[in-house]
């Protein structure tokens, strides 16, 4: 059998510190990595994504679980005897060689023969487009290129799987979107596992295959950006990812009460008190006289030039928010306090069981 | 670059200059002038009375180098000289080595302490400068010598039952210079290894190197003008040390800077 898993993280423990004072970074953590697949870490600071990527490069030990590569046992081997590569936020490039001697330290290191270094790293060299830059010092270099170089050396070793901490985040927002582009076509290129750190959903969204969410040590879900967009399980995914409305609400028959007494129907649940969650691109607004729309008030309008969102107050005070696009006269005819009615589009109504 | 860029450019190297001067005129004066001096009087006849006369010679030269035979009046190389010269050369460096050996891992250590510890740490190191030269080989004699705190505590362990002869040999006056010339090894290294990026151990480590492949590959090429310095601070001084190898080395055991000082304040040569 072919083995199709590249990472296999299981019941992965890290605690910091000592007993009482001991800080739990990750919290029974497991997770299938599919080899060739570009799998993003998402979460809030602090969460342990780092660390998670710590330990499958081999800097940190595990206090419990284990960490499986291609089906082997790798939780206690030191990183220089993994074949996992790191491009770490900092770079970390070695300001003593040229860009060409970065490139090659980690064939070198491996005891590659020289023509295969120089071959590689040649190849390398081409790949992130710095064939004019090799014999300079990494001093000489913006940040985009240093990022190219980070990349190219992580790269050269041909790792099972490569690893990114956040490597975006020290570039503005234009070479940002470049630098996206070209990491997925290098994912693409190459066919490497790449398992990428940020807290940038935006980011995580676009160029992912799978995306985990974390939060406080927990993987909290795991799935394709549309499901983990469409079909958050908690409360906490639902508000990370993307802008979302909640609306608590008791279940009544084959349908939910909302707080302000008006009915509406969402899939099943068993739970009595649940959460309804709607984004706010699927939220309508209808003249206030239509039947079985939510009355509400317009409580602040805020233009984004593509769109503008509109802030609404239900009867019972609970806040709901409609991102409407901006008309072609830039006047959607929508004023201050001015009574609305609001639909909810019924495929889009998700329910969160508290 | 613009004409104006380049203009503040060799405006700013201009004022690197002036801003350096003080210390270039001092040093000029204070190092470079006396050695110009000594190198063009060893040229020179010696006169009636210590002075130089103004003439061509290198008879002092040949003094140092060879021995003029009493019988037949041909030269031959002044082995004893040449000795002391040997023996100072190998002293120092196997000072500069063993403190480097040494200086390293201390450095290493306290670069790695919190910015706290690491100010008292540096502090530690610099206290035998706190105390004369003289006090402190006379401190290593204490220890070193047959009757001394080693010799004796070796005995009362029964780890040996004659005294070693310690003082008044080539390893005592080695001990004795890296300790005294140890801290000029750590503080360069340590300004050095305060500088280097950590992050870049685990990137080599990420890599394949092996650790000692990280030191050899990432951290001495890096650190290297702190190694440089370090090294020519405890060479240097070592060559011309005379208070250590005289105590410790006895009266046998000269250095250059002995037989200067035997040359020059006896010899009056
Ligand atoms: N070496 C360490 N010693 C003690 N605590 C640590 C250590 N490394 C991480 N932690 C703690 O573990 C938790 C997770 O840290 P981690 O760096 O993995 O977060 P992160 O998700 O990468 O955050 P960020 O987005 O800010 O980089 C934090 O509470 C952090 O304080
Ligand atoms: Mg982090």
């Amino acid at each position: 059998m072919t083995q199709t898993i590249a990472v296999e993280a299981s019941h992965v423990v890290k605690a910091f510190g000592h007993a009482d004072t001991a800080v739990r970074a990750l919290d029974d953590v497991s997770v299938q990595i599919r080899k060739g697949e570009f799998f993003t870490l998402l979460g809030p600071s602090g969460c342990g994504k780092t660390t998670l990527l710590r330990l499958i490069a081999g800097f940190e030990m595990p206090s419990g679980g284990t960490i499986l590569l291609e089906g082997a046992d790798i939780t206690t081997l030191p990183p220089n005897k993994r074949p996992v590569n790191t491009v770490f936020q900092s770079y970390a490039l070695f300001p003593h060689l040229t860009v060409a001697q970065n490139i090659g330290f980690g064939l070198e290191m491996l005891g590659r023969p020289k023509a295969e270094v120089q071959a590689t790293t040649a190849r390398m060299l081409a790949l992130v487009k710095l064939e004019t830059m090799a014999s300079r010092k990494t001093s000489q270099l913006s940040g985009g290129q240093q990022q190219r170089v980070a990349l190219a050396r992580a790269l050269a070793p041909s790792p099972k799987v490569l690893l990114l901490d956040e490597p975006l985040s020290a570039l503005d927002l234009k070479l940002r979107k470049e630098m996206q582009i070209e990491l997925k076509r290098l994912q693409t290129e190459t066919g490497i596992t790449f398992i990428f750190v940020t807290h940038d959903q935006e980011e995580a969204l676009t160029m992912s295959d799978r995306i985990g969410v974390m939060s406080a040590g927990k993987l909290q879900q795991v799935g394709s950006p549309k499901e983990i967009y469409n079909n958050p399980v908690n409360r906490f995914v639902a508000s990370f990812i993307g802008e979302t409305n909640f609306l608590p609400a008791s279940r009544d028959g084959d349908m939910y009460r909302l707080d302000c007494g008006i009915k509406i129907g969402a899939p099943p649940s068993k739970a009595a008190r649940v959460t309804l969650t709607v984004r706010p691109e699927q939220v309508r607004l209808v003249a206030d006289s239509e039947a079985d729309a939510l009355p509400a008030k317009i409580t602040n309008l805020v233009y984004f030039g593509t769109d503008t969102h509109c802030h609404l107050s239900l009867p019972d005070g609970t806040e709901v928010v409609a991102r409407l696009q901006s008309p072609a006269t830039g006047d959607a005819g929508l004023a201050l306090g001015q009574s609305v009615g609001v639909r909810f589009v019924p495929e889009a109504i998700q329910v969160l069981e508290d | 670059m613009s004409p104006a860029e380049q203009d503040q450019i060799t405006q700013s190297a201009r004022n690197g200059w002036l801003l350096s001067a003080p210390a270039l005129v001092l040093l000029t004066l204070a190092a470079v002038g006396p050695l110009i001096i000594v190198v063009i009087y060893s040229f020179l006849a010696p006169g009636e009375t210590g002075n130089v006369e103004w003439k061509f010679s290198t008879d002092a030269w040949q003094g140092i180098l060879f021995t003029r035979d009493i019988f037949d009046d041909t030269l031959a190389w002044a082995d004893a000289n040449l000795t002391i010269f040997w023996r100072s050369v190998k002293l120092s460096l196997l000072t500069t080595i063993f403190a480097f050996v040494v200086g390293f891992p201390t450095s290493w250590f306290i670069a790695t302490r919190p910015p706290k510890a690491r100010a008292l740490w540096l502090f530690l190191i610099t206290i035998p400068f706190w105390t004369n030269l003289l006090i402190r080989t006379f401190a290593i004699n204490e220890i070193i010598r047959r009757e001394g705190l080693l010799n004796t505590i070796l005995i009362n362990l029964h780890l040996i039952s004659q005294p070693l002869d310690m003082i008044y040999t080539d390893t005592a006056v080695f001990i004795g210079m890296t300790y005294v010339y140890l801290p000029l090894m750590v503080l360069p290294l340590f300004a050095s290894l305060d500088r280097f990026d950590m992050r870049l151990l685990e990137a080599a480590y990420d890599l394949y190197a092996s650790p000692w492949q990280v030191l050899r590959k990432v951290i001495m090429p890096i650190v290297n003008p702190g190694i440089i310095a370090g090294s020519i601070l405890v060479f240097v001084p070592s060559l011309g040390a005379y208070v250590t190898p005289r105590l410790l080395g006895g009266g046998k055991n000269m250095m250059i800077g002995n037989f200067i000082e035997l040359q020059f304040g006896q010899g009056r040569n």
